[in-house]
């Protein structure tokens, strides 16, 4: 038998057709929505004149433009609070699962979708989100959509996709300590390029992945459209059987032991080709930041920002621009500089792993009288969690200010804003200019990394603060 | 929904030759609170067009009388980022017909392709000579000819032919997006759904 992919198993077995010349008619399995992308593609199916035709296999979600103080009262800003609203009235329309703000599991679309276990290994997912490449930690194929394909997929359950192309990226060995799967990703990215992987669909593996937890997996699997690619898949093992087992939507009793034998099948065979590869070393990876507008510019926290004398493949006037937009000199260490803001949150590492670090990390520990400190639970599963495991507690004591579920500065939507011209160490994804308000400047790290930061209010590698 | 229909365009270009411009600069995300498609070009690179008060910056180029045109020449890797059509809905609503660069993200060049706006990609050197022909004039033009998948420098008669699927060039002629065609196979998909 010929030999093939995970990601060839799962894109195969749900083409419908294959148009000649054309994409393959691909079939979705479970499809996420959100207040910001869907509204217009619900419009289209009125205009059109027609329905969703398999509404059972939609679940909605607010969270891109909520704010994240009195979710209880009634949005002040005008604009978010009719799309939240045109988002709850569509749902009830069509019959659709909302998970409403203030429910038991609100949060951001990609927090929520695992933690309920509706994502689930061989699946095909997508949601008008780039950051859908999360759920492919599950061993799914899972990408962003455009509006467009929103509407297609509401209409007819369908997207119209050509193939993409394969790349397997292997870390093989041992992280160190103080490195996370934060640094794994940015780490990949920075050598890769923020462009590497464009029109590839990723499959991470290796003794260094295969170790992490399913919280873990989902940091890597999410950055995967930061280097470009469609997504990227990691094969579903025990890690993964048993993050699903007993969650509200996974398979029960006789019908969870069939889905794992299934499950189980979900591999890459032996000797199967990808189009291309790349193998790394764990021990290589270190603490990580970016330091540019883009998230392939990143460094070792310890490391000087590249001169232009040593970039390669890019254009010396766009590094530059976006050096000085970020206020760095080439060839400056960035270590030591002040910071102002740092930020906890977000699809990326908004997870109750995540705030567990950064609460062990400060635990008896003040922040820094220069830095605003910010902590946004991607989902209320997660505040609930941080609650009750007494996080929330060391972290106000720490000086952080926690915020109610959504995506908050992540995206800076709502009024979760880092001012112009200050900086902001974040664990979330982007670091393009403006992400997260009009002329802040974003630098992205691990949330061990940001922890350092919070406390010693500069870049600083997480390590020197654990030996102290 | 229907777009215009396009076959061969032939106009002036604004010349874009930064790289890795994301979607967050061509529409940034505090102007995603619409819920219909329309007047998204009044924000289209909102924070490199407009300053915090609101007015033009002198040095972007969209504010640059010098140029204009149906066509956006763009730098590699053009649209990287978040999935939000919008930042096409606005590139669209601007005027913009098509975009030429050497390296598009995904996600975007099948928005593009959902919306009507043709993504065309050449090859490093030529994007290099359409960027010096227009900063030497401002008013030359370029073709480009979906049906003969072929974009030409007319000043110099310089060419270079372009990929497309054979099924998105149909819809891009025709005017016609994807839910069309799926709508007239729902039989099929509903086989393929119960047997899921
Ligand atoms: S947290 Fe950020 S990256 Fe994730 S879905 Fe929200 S806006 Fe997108």
């Amino acid at each position: 038998m010929e030999k093939t992919t995970l990601f060839d198993k799962i894109w195969d077995s749900h083409v419908v057709r294959h148009v000649p010349a054309g994409p393959d008619v691909f079939f979705i399995d479970k499809h996420f929505i959100h207040e910001v992308t869907s509204p217009v593609a619900f419009l289209n199916l009125e205009k059109r004149g027609i329905g969703v035709k398999y509404p059972e296999r939609t679940i909605a979600t607010p969270d891109h433009n909520v704010p994240t103080v009195d979710q209880d009262q009634t949005i002040k800003d005008k604009l978010s609070r009719m799309q939240v609203e045109k988002l709850r009235e569509n749902c009830k329309k069509y019959g659709i699962e909302l998970h409403d703000l203030g429910t038991a599991h609100h949060g951001i679309v990609h927090v929520i979708g695992p933690e309920l276990g509706v994502t689930q290994p061989g699946m095909t997912i997508v949601c008008g989100d780039s950051h859908t490449s999360t759920h492919g930690a599950f061993g799914a194929i899972a990408f962003g959509i455009g509006t467009s394909e929103v509407e297609m997929v509401l209409a007819t359950q369908c997207i119209m996709q050509s193939k993409p192309k394969k790349m397997r990226i292997s870390v093989e060995g041992e992280l160190g300590k103080g490195v996370t799967s934060k640094d794994i990703i940015l780490y990949i990215i920075s050598k890769i390029s923020a462009a590497g992987a464009t029109g590839y669909f990723v499959e991470y593996a290796g003794s260094a992945i295969q170790s992490l937890s399913m919280e873990a997996r989902m940091t890597i699997c999410n950055m995967s459209i930061e280097m470009g690619a469609r997504g990227g898949l990691i094969a579903p093992d025990e890690t993964t059987f048993n993050y699903l087992k007993g969650r509200q939507y996974a398979p029960k009793g006789e019908e969870w032991e069939k889905a794992v034998s299934f499950w189980n099948t979900l591999k890459t065979d032996e000797g199967a080709v990808f189009d291309k590869e790349y193998q790394f070393d764990a021990a290589d990876i270190e603490p990580m930041i970016t330091y540019g507008t883009n998230p392939g510019m990143g460094i070792k926290v310890k490391d000087r920002i590249p001169t232009t004398e040593v970039m390669e493949g890019s254009n010396k006037t766009s590094y530059l621009k976006s050096l000085e937009y970020m206020g760095f000199q080439p060839g400056e260490q960035v270590k030591g500089k002040q910071v102002d803001y740092v930020f906890v949150g977000s699809c990326t590492n908004g997870r109750i792993e995540d705030i567990r670090a950064v609460a062990e990390f400060v635990k008896g520990k003040k922040k820094a009288e220069n830095i605003t400190a910010w902590i946004v639970p991607g989902s209320r599963e997660v505040e609930k969690l941080a609650h009750e495991e007494g996080l929330v507690k060391i972290l106000e004591e720490a000086g952080f200010e926690l915020r109610q579920p959504g995506c908050s500065a992540c995206l800076a939507m709502n009024d979760d804003k880092i001012p112009a011209g200050k900086y902001a160490v974040s664990t979330s994804n982007r670091n393009f200019e403006g992400r997260q308000g009009p002329g802040a400047r974003t630098m992205l790290a691990s949330p061990l990394t940001v922890a350092a930061v919070a406390v010693t209010g500069r870049i600083t590698d997480p390590r020197e603060v654990f030996e102290n | 929904m229907a777009y215009d229909k396009f076959t061969v365009l032939r106009d002036t270009a604004v010349p874009l030759p930064t790289e890795n411009v994301d979607t967050d600069q061509i529409i940034p995300a505090r102007f995603l609170k619409a819920t219909e498609r329309t007047g998204f070009g009044d924000n289209l690179f909102r924070d490199w067009r407009y300053d915090v008060e609101g007015n033009p910056k002198k040095d972007f180029v969209l504010n640059d009388p010098t140029y204009s045109g149906k066509i956006l020449v763009a730098g590699k890797n053009f649209g990287s980022g978040s999935s939000r059509e919008h930042a096409v809905w606005a590139l669209y609503d601007y005027g913009f017909r098509c975009v030429v660069s050497s390296f598009f993200a995904d996600i975007f060049k099948n928005n593009c392709l959902n919306i009507g706006v043709l993504p065309v990609t050449v090859s490093p050197e030529f994007a290099d000579k359409l960027f010096a022909a227009i900063e030497a004039d401002p008013k030359t033009e370029i073709e480009v000819n979906l049906l003969e998948q072929k974009i030409t420098l007319l000043s110099t008669g310089e060419s270079e032919t372009f990929d497309i699927n054979e099924y998105k060039k149909s819809n891009m002629q025709n005017g016609f997006d994807d839910i069309d065609y799926l709508l007239n196979m729902s039989d099929e998909i509903e086989a393929f759904a119960a047997s899921r």
